[in-house]
């Protein structure tokens, strides 16, 4: 944890395929934004938010970083990976749309709204994504 | 109704006795496919599936559900279990199939 004057920032190391650990740091986060009084909607929206994201690199990406950077405006979520990268962002963000295979629908994964969720619950997303090189998805839920 | 009034009334066996027992159900909701569960089930949920892994239970953590229920006969494998314990999440078990298991906590809210 490094604190700057009115920032905090967390850092998580996402290990790949590990499904038995995926969501330990977005469990980490929520209990640290409880503890520190931010409001339970927002605690939600950016847990279900990372989550996914979370969930997403270490299904289709082999794990990554995750930098949540925590202000007194907003919370902001950077999740880098260096996996395969996507094709068409366009497409991977349709509701329904996933290359998942079989083992990981039969873990309940693999709907397809991952991306879309990650979407619906912040209020600013971008993703930045090359083949072969990797991608980066930035999340912002506003707390005013 | 509160997660603990729930456990009182004796339908489900209970797997794991977690915090929050004084928590106010919202409603039922059922889901097997953890996004959709996660995107879409309101807070305070009892939520009924018959997914009983680790995935499960950290959606239901993240999603601020107030309890799981496993229909169906559906059990948590010992992964999942060490994480309810770790996470005090209440989950409770039952042989009837979710849409039983839902409408009986409905009538429960609704009585
Ligand atoms: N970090 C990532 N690296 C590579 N591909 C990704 C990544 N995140 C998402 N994708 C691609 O986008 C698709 C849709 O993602 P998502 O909406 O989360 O659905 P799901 O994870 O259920 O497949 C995935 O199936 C995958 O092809
Ligand atoms: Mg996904």
């Amino acid at each position: 944890m490094k604190d700057t004057e009115d920032k905090i920032t967390l850092f998580y190391k996402i290990p790949g395929n590990d499904f038995t650990r995926a969501g330990e740091a977005s469990s980490n986060v929520k209990s640290k934004l409880k503890m520190m009084g931010v409001r339970p909607d927002i605690v939600r929206k950016v847990a279900i938010a990372m989550y996914e994201g979370e969930i997403n690199m270490v299904i289709h990406a082999s794990g990554g970083t995750i930098e949540v950077i925590i202000s007194p405006e907003e919370i902001e979520m950077i999740l880098k990976d260096q996996g395969p990268g996507i094709e068409d962002i366009e497409l991977a963000m349709t509701a329904g749309y996933s290359t998942a295979p079989d083992n990981i629908r039969n873990l309940g994964f693999g709907a397809g709204m991952g991306l879309p969720n990650m979407k619906k619950y912040t209020d600013e997303m971008s993703v930045e994504s090359q083949v072969g090189i990797g991608t980066t998805v930035t999340m912002k839920v506003k707390i005013i | 109704m509160r997660v603990q009034d729930l456990i009182d009334a004796g339908n489900f066996k209970v797997l794991n006795q977690g915090e929050g027992l004084n928590r106010e159900i919202t409603g039922p909701y059922c889901c097997d496919l953890l996004s959709l569960a996660m995107g879409n089930m309101p807070a305070g949920s009892a939520w009924v599936t018959v997914m009983g892994n680790v995935n499960t239970l950290a959606v239901a953590s993240l999603a601020d559900a107030a309890c799981i229920i496993l229909a169906q006969g559906s059990t948590l494998d010992e992964n999942a279990l060490e994480k309810a314990k770790e996470q005090k999440i209440t989950v409770l078990q039952t042989q009837m199939p979710i849409f039983d298991a839902a409408l009986t906590v409905y009538r429960y809210l609704h009585a």
